[in-house]
């Protein structure tokens, strides 16, 4: 284990020395430990009150910051493993590569921003806290995510997205910018929204009918949307040396539920008046 | 559209009334009105709970079945017309309470137990000591002793995570949602006092009850409702829920309205948010997902304690039980289709799903024969009515049950079936705050505690009467039962011999 300067590239403006992007920090190879036993040593860092810790060598160490509470800041260099930050609760984790399935499963707050592409389910029933992706993520992603007074959850993705995002959405926000789409014209896959009773989906650009899938409904940009949008994008822009200006006054499509109550008139009961 | 449906049942208001107006005070179905200073009836809301006929002061009251004369017609029954005629009149899926309630054949009917005589004389549990401590955690095949330098012995690798249970009998997952704050509390408490461990269900623990912590098994369910670092973290042991016997392949839903402050908060959702939990887990596709989560839950726990999965029985049940235990759960709970439910669609609930009896026989036959039955901790779970059903679930291969509906029953639940309205009388399934304080804390603790305690006093008497001392020697020794009135093939499922055979 040794310190290292630690370069995140980008600075964002107007931000003090300690937010520039740098940091001196503990530098830590996965390289030849198994999951449990980085993850272990992860955890005893946190514990010895360390701040940030750099993880050099990760090829697909799962559980990385599942389950962590804390303040801890992580840097992951490679490919972490399926799960990543499961149940987190506070902790930072930067991802300089791309990571698998399952990212921010069921997480409670933090950060996750991974610099390359992701894979399926990323924010499964994600609570609160951000997600978020330079590249392109699987299917699946955002599924059943909700928002609980106080903690909405959001994921910006910067690239094109799967199938069936944000199914089941009960709250928070999905922002699709779609810059890698390279005039595929696709951002999003089919079956947009589906069942979804809660939260907001922004996709930059204009997106077919066909793709909405049932319980999803478009609605007008409004001025607090555009608020909504600078809110996420910008320390989202700043994280990827994006220009957040151009990318807030974009033209989006945004998609809320039909309903809030998708099965209120479903059933009718066996016992009583009917 | 006009209402073709009879009544249920009828209230009657006999000679000896008093006209105290109790009986309109209990009902919580708007069935009873004071009128003119009598009780008034409006039968056809009446769920026959029986709520006011047992507070009637004066013994006054009857509810008695609506019987209007039919022409015979075992295939149509009542139920059934009735059912068509709501869903005629709706448009609705039918919406049902509790547990399947039509008249498969019940196989713990079925099966007879074993008596010691003479040659192996039976033991008496009130002089003899009698084992029924049990353990819920995965145990490892073989375990190595190593020396240590001071001359003492000591296992070479730590044990597996394990749960001291003084019973054999679990208080089975009832959400908070499905039952109230109240319910819970008796619960926790009561599992406290006997020594054994309640569930929360998937709907999250309230905070009130972290102090229960090393009582209770939390579940992560498909809708992560209540699920965060701590509450995993203040668990005695996790139950990944994959499947409910009740309604087998569906997910649920609370509806809005029953998602009061205390249920949002637990749940971590707004207060008034409908709380959908989807059918499957949208991150387990596969028993390698599963293996994932397992893992995940594991990792966020530091490996401390037992994590298991919670699997409806259905005609694949062995194989899925394999595929829990090979994706590391320590205890796999087998919820059979009488299992109980706060609301399922009817046609769900009666029609899917296989008898727990079967269920549990073939996995753990099936758990044997991959030599993987020792890595885990069977519980099972679905409609056990008694001891006798207990005594039975455990010779066929459980390590323990779990009890959810006897438990209400204890608290006075009459099986009305009207759970889904929230409206329960007995304060059971209900978020009303009224209906709720009707469940009174110490009794209601009492209530269960004394229930377990009568099954364990009960399982030492029949383990004493087999002439064995420990439950430990009653797993799945099917030996010991024998069946009347089973095919052939249901035996050969079952394990077990036909009375009169040697
Ligand atoms: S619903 Fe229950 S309390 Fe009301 S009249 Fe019928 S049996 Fe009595
Ligand atoms: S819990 Fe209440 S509503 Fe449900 S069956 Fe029992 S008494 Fe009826």
């Amino acid at each position: 284990m040794q310190r290292h300067w630690l370069s995140l590239g980008c600075r964002r403006p107007g931000a003090s020395d300690a937010h520039q992007g740098g940091t001196t920090v503990l530098t830590v190879s996965a390289r030849g430990l198994d999951h449990v036993s980085l993850n272990r040593l992860l955890a005893e860092a946190a514990a010895a009150g360390e701040r940030a810790v750099r993880v050099t060598e990760v090829l697909g160490h799962r559980y990385i910051g599942t389950g962590l509470g804390g303040e801890l800041s992580l840097t992951l260099e490679g490919t972490p493993g399926e799960d990543l930050g499961a149940f987190m609760d506070g902790p930072t984790v930067r991802v300089l590569g791309n990571a698998q399935n399952a990212v921010g499963n069921t997480m409670n707050s933090g950060l996750i921003a991974i610099h390359g592409s992701a894979g399926d389910i990323l924010g499964h029933s994600l609570r609160g806290g951000r997600i978020w992706v330079r590249g392109d993520v699987g299917y699946r992603v955002g599924i059943h995510m909700k928002a609980q007074p106080g903690n909405g959850p959001a994921i910006v993705v910067g690239g094109a997205a799967g199938d069936f995002l944000g199914e089941y959405m009960a709250g928070g926000v999905l922002i699709v910018l779609g810059l890698t789409d390279q005039g595929r014209q696709r951002p999003v896959g089919n079956w947009l929204g589906t069942g979804m009773h809660g939260g907001t989906i922004y996709v930059r650009g204009s997106v077919p009918e066909h793709r909405l899938g049932k319980g999803a409904g478009r609605e007008e940009l409004t001025d607090a949307d555009r608020e909504e949008l600078r809110r996420h994008l910008e320390p989202y822009c700043w994280e990827f040396c994006l220009d957040p200006d151009s990318l807030v006054s974009d033209s989006y499509t945004k998609l809320v539920p039909l309903t809030y109550r998708p099965y209120g008139r479903l059933y009718v009961s066996t016992v009583g008046e009917c | 559209m006009r209402n073709y449906l009879l009544p249920d049942f009828l209230v009657q208001v006999g000679e000896g009334c008093s006209a105290c107006g109790r009986c309109a005070r209990e009902c919580s179905f708007g069935v009873i009105s004071m009128e003119s200073g009598r009780p008034v009836a409006r039968h056809s809301r009446c769920v026959a709970c029986a709520r006011c006929v047992t507070f009637c002061p004066t013994g006054a009251l009857r509810v008695v079945p609506n019987q209007v004369a039919h022409r015979h017609n075992p295939y149509w029954s009542v139920s059934l017309r009735h059912d068509l005629m709501r869903q005629a009149q709706t448009g609705g899926m039918l919406l049902a309470g509790a547990g399947n309630d039509l008249a498969y054949q019940s196989i713990w009917d079925h099966l007879l137990l074993d008596a010691s005589q003479v040659t192996n004389p039976s033991i008496d549990p009130l002089r003899e000591p009698m084992e029924v401590v049990t353990f819920l955690g995965a145990k490892p095949s073989a375990l190595q002793v190593e020396a240590r330098p001071e001359g003492t012995l000591r296992l070479a690798h730590p044990l597996p995570p394990q749960i001291r249970l003084e019973v054999p009998i679990l208080l089975g997952a009832m959400s908070l949602g499905a039952v109230n704050l109240n319910v819970h509390r008796i619960l926790a408490r009561a599992a406290q006092e006997t020594g054994t461990l309640w569930n929360c269900g998937e709907g999250g623990l309230h905070e009130e009850l972290y102090e229960f912590g090393p009582s209770t098994v939390v579940q992560v369910a498909s809708g992560r409702f209540g699920v965060h670092p701590r509450y995993l973290e203040r668990a005695a042991a996790v139950e990944i829920k994959m499947g409910q016997g009740a309604k087998p392949g569906i997910g649920g839903h609370l509806p809005g309205e029953k998602v009061t402050a205390e249920i949002a908060a637990t749940r971590m959702i707004p207060e008034g948010a409908d709380a959908l939990s989807p059918a499957p887990h949208h991150d387990i596709y596969s028993i390698e997902d599963l293996a994932q989560l397992v893992g995940a839950v594991k990792q966020a726990t530091g490996f401390a304690k037992p994590v298991g999965v919670k699997i409806a029985a259905v005609h694949h049940v062995a194989a899925i039980a394999s595929g829990a235990v090979r994706a590391g759960a320590d205890f796999v709970t087998v919820d059979g289709f009488r299992g109980g439910t706060g609301a399922a669609p009817k046609v769900v609930r009666n029609h899917m799903g296989i008898p727990l009896e079967l269920a549990l026989a073939a996995v753990d036959d099936r758990l044997r024969e991959e030599g993987i039955r020792n890595e885990v901790t069977l519980v099972a779970s679905g409609g056990i009515r008694s001891s006798g059903d207990m005594v039975k679930a455990l010779a066929l291969g459980a390590d323990a049950v779990a009890v959810g509906t006897a438990a209400l029953v204890s608290l006075g639940c009459t099986l009305c079936q009207a759970c889904h309205t929230g409206r329960c009388a007995w304060g059971l399934t209900t978020q009303d705050p009224k209906l709720a304080a009707r469940q009174d804390l110490e009794e209601g603790v009492e209530r269960v505690g004394n229930l377990i305690r009568a099954w364990a006093t009960e399982l030492r008497e029949v383990l004493g009467a087999l002439g064995i001392n420990a439950v430990e020697s009653l797993r799945g020794n099917r030996e010991r039962l024998r069946a009347v009135g089973l095919d052939a093939e249901t035996l050969a499922v079952l394990g077990v011999q036909a009375a009169g055979r040697e």
